[in-house]
């Protein structure tokens, strides 16, 4: 890597060398929280960059991981040196979208800089959550992901199940098999425990989380995810708790080593897990798609993505503001996300990388790894499968949490848990919608 | 006559405490006073858009039941985690006070885990005792224990606890055994000549000779269990499940930090840099009576 890094300050020194004097390397910073091979790919893309032009150079910084990001790029901006460009995760999307002035849109970014810009060749499914009802983009999409249904073949394959179940009430029915033929103290399970069951399960199912369009027509949105679906599947895992048919594995990832480990046969999580199943598990595998209640109308929908998206940053000069929208276009091009995809494992995010890459045959021997893409061009995402915004969402999530663990714990109902999480949500839009830029 | 100051220069001894003075200003005042002034706002993340709401903030906060729970809980937890290190770490001190072979090796070892970060102690327990990855949970579900931190309140609660009592014992015991070897020998021989035996001796004896280190423990580890059992909390249970083991510390970060809310949390920040005082008050105007230096 520092010969790589070397090799990229040569080529900037010699591109320097040959210009005109009074020439300088504008810089642009590039905060961002990826690690491992992750973090590999993001300075391979920047000295890529770097190397194929020679009036920008951007420069990767690893800032921790995505809340750690974001809050040191909101701090950044307040004492005034905020970066060029910030990834910030999906959930941080209303917070950023409120800055009004604190960032530059990325459709206003391009026009300005006079880059070649078509939202259309991105997938919408993905582009659809950074962009505004009227489909202008906001920020660039990065790192994609959805959630999918890790299972383990192995497993079905010893409780005598033959096919990989479909729908909810197949889930549960196989977990139950799963359980009897040796699996006993976790049939399904999941992480992110208000992404799937309660984000992705309304997006699949065609029916609103929020209103607004789940808050992207904007911030005076009010929850409305304690319809009779959501009730009905959060009663059900309550049921199913009861002997461990399904067994709770916490707010964040912490559980997925349960799948890996081979304790939990079926497990619902990000696609992004696959490198992690790979190396660990000791068995055979694939991802399905979601499953779905098979009598509601038009399920499934299309899932919505998790991940993460490149923010630019307000206040910048305009010729910062050239290549920082000069690299987007770098990418953007279509070898290049195929390369990010096989890479990371992330999604590509243009129509055309995805339709090379299956032209090449990439999901020939891996199939499982087209589900996520499956699942968000399933259908043309609707108000309700678009994405979500909703301000606060971080802390919205830890809250609808705390009500889902009152009612898998046995303390409240299903509904009476998710009427309480619908109403001290709303609580806490309002007081976001006090302090968003108007 | 005789000169009463030591100093030649009268600027002398202003400029000698001016260092640590302004680091005072700098690392407590200055951030008390903005967290006073940032109680009173309202603002969003990036602090594009101000305004000045007196006292709404605070109002918000007492008509949330939620807060007054967190109050009650960061009392009682605190009150766990101080008696059960405290008593723990007096209890290990005695028995290392003893004439032991290879006592120095024991007390080493009792130091240790106080150089573990707390974020660390929470990581080490998650692997003790998480529902599925705990070697000691399969134990506890082989007695026939259901054991499940994540879904069960007060187990979750118990864990907090024990964690951050563990980590305390370690410095607790290091102060107790320097308490226990300052005290002159020719005293508790001299109780034993007089008959008393171990149990006595410790009661009458020791135990009030060594209450001033108990009163300064005692006020550490309040204020260690109020703050410092924050990444804790957030490696083990992130104030879950349901609200169970939100302390006002974790409140504070979690409003502000994660949700970028910073009026209300300055506003906690106040309300517990209040009660700390109060509480410090309190220790030494009413505790502070029945030692004996």
């Amino acid at each position: 890597m520092i010969f790589r890094r070397l090799g990229a300050a040569a080529a900037a020194a010699a591109a320097l060398a040959f210009a005109s004097p009074a020439f300088a390397v504008t810089e642009i910073q590039w905060w961002h929280a990826m690690t491992g091979a992750n973090n590999d790919v993001i300075v391979k893309l920047a000295n890529d960059f770097n190397v194929a032009q020679s009036d920008y150079k951007v420069i990767p910084t690893y800032k921790g991981g995505y809340a750690d990001t974001m809050n040191a790029g909101i701090a950044a901006f307040r004492a005034g040196n905020a970066p060029h460009i910030m990834q910030v995760f999906e959930v941080g999307t209303a917070t950023m979208m409120a800055a009004t002035g604190a960032v530059k849109p990325v459709y206003k970014l391009m026009a300005d800089a006079g880059e070649k810009f078509d939202p259309s060749v991105y997938l919408p499914a993905i582009t659809g959550y950074y962009s505004t009802s009227k489909g202008e983009m906001l920020s660039f999409p990065f790192n994609s992901s959805s959630t999918v249904m890790w299972v383990n073949l192995d497993a079905l394959k010893k409780a005598n199940i033959a096919e990989i179940p479909k729908t909810w009430p197949q889930v549960f029915d196989d977990a139950k098999k799963l359980k009897a033929a040796g699996y006993a103290t976790c049939g399904f399970s999941g992480s992110w425990v208000t992404w799937v069951n309660l984000e992705q399960l309304s997006a699949w199912h065609n029916v609103p989380l929020a209103s607004k369009a789940n808050g992207l027509d904007g911030f005076d949105t009010v929850l409305e995810f304690n319809g009779p679906l959501q009730v009905k599947h959060l009663e059900n895992l309550v049921e199913l708790q009861k002997d461990k048919t399904y067994d709770y594995a916490g707010r964040t990832n912490t559980g997925e080593g349960r799948f890996t480990s081979g304790e939990c046969p079926i497990y619902l999580t990000s696609s992004a897990f696959f490198g992690n199943v790979k190396a660990q598990a000791k068995f055979n595998f694939t991802a399905a798609p979601m499953p779905y209640y098979p009598d509601v109308k038009g399920a499934p929908q299309n899932s919505i993505i998790g991940g993460a998206s490149l923010w630019v940053m307000g206040g910048k000069s305009a010729e910062e503001y050239k290549g920082v929208a000069k690299f987007l276009t770098f990418l953007s091009d279509t070898d290049r996300q195929i390369w990010i995809h096989k890479a990371s494992g992330y999604l590509p995010i243009t129509k055309a990388a995805y339709a090379k890459a299956k032209e090449e045959g990439f999901y020939k021997d891996q199939p499982y790894l087209e589900t996520p893409l499956l699942e968000l061009t399933n259908k043309e995402p609707t108000a309700n499968s678009r994405g979500l915004r909703l301000g606060n969402m971080v802390q919205l999530r830890d809250m609808w949490s705390e009500e889902i663990e009152q009612a898998l714990a046995g303390k409240k109902t299903a509904k009476q848990a998710l009427d309480a999480a619908v109403e001290r949500g709303n609580q806490m839009l309002r007081q976001f919608e006090k302090t968003a830029v108007r | 006559m005789q000169k009463q100051a030591i100093f030649q220069s009268k600027l002398l001894p202003y400029a000698l405490v001016a260092p640590q003075l302004a680091i005072v200003l700098i690392f407590f005042y200055w951030p008390a006073v903005q967290a006073v002034i940032q109680s009173f706002l309202l603002q969003d993340a990036f602090g594009l858009s101000t305004s000045f709401v007196w006292f709404e903030n605070y109002l918000e906060l007492f008509k949330e039941p939620a807060y007054f729970a967190a109050i009650v809980r960061t009392f009682a937890f605190s009150f766990a985690i101080a008696a059960s290190s405290l008593s723990f770490a007096l209890l290990l001190a005695v028995m290392a006070d003893r004439p032991l072979r290879g006592s120095t090796l024991y007390r080493t070892l009792l130091i240790w885990p106080y150089a573990v970060a707390p974020p660390v102690v929470g990581v080490l327990w998650v692997f003790m005792l998480h529902p599925s990855l705990g070697v000691l949970s399969r134990y506890l579900r082989g007695m026939g224990i259901d054991w499940n931190p994540l879904l069960n309140g007060d187990q979750a609660a118990a864990l907090i606890i024990l964690a951050a009592a563990w980590k305390q014992i370690s410095y607790n015991f290091l102060f107790f055994l320097a308490g226990l070897q300052s005290i002159p020998k020719s005293v508790i021989e001299a109780a034993a000549i007089d008959g008393a035996r171990p149990m006595r001796r410790f009661w009458t004896v020791i135990f009030p000779l060594l209450s001033p280190t108990i009163f300064f423990l005692l006020v550490i580890n309040i204020v260690y269990a109020f703050f410092d059992t924050f990444g804790i909390i957030d490696t083990m249970t992130r104030g879950g499940p349901g609200k169970a083991t939100e302390t006002l510390v974790y409140k504070v970060y979690t409003d502000g930090l994660l949700g970028g809310n910073l009026g209300s949390s300055a506003a906690q920040s106040v309300i517990l840099m209040a009660i700390v005082v109060v509480l410090t008050g309190i220790q030494f105007r009413f505790v502070e009576r029945k030692v004996t230096y």
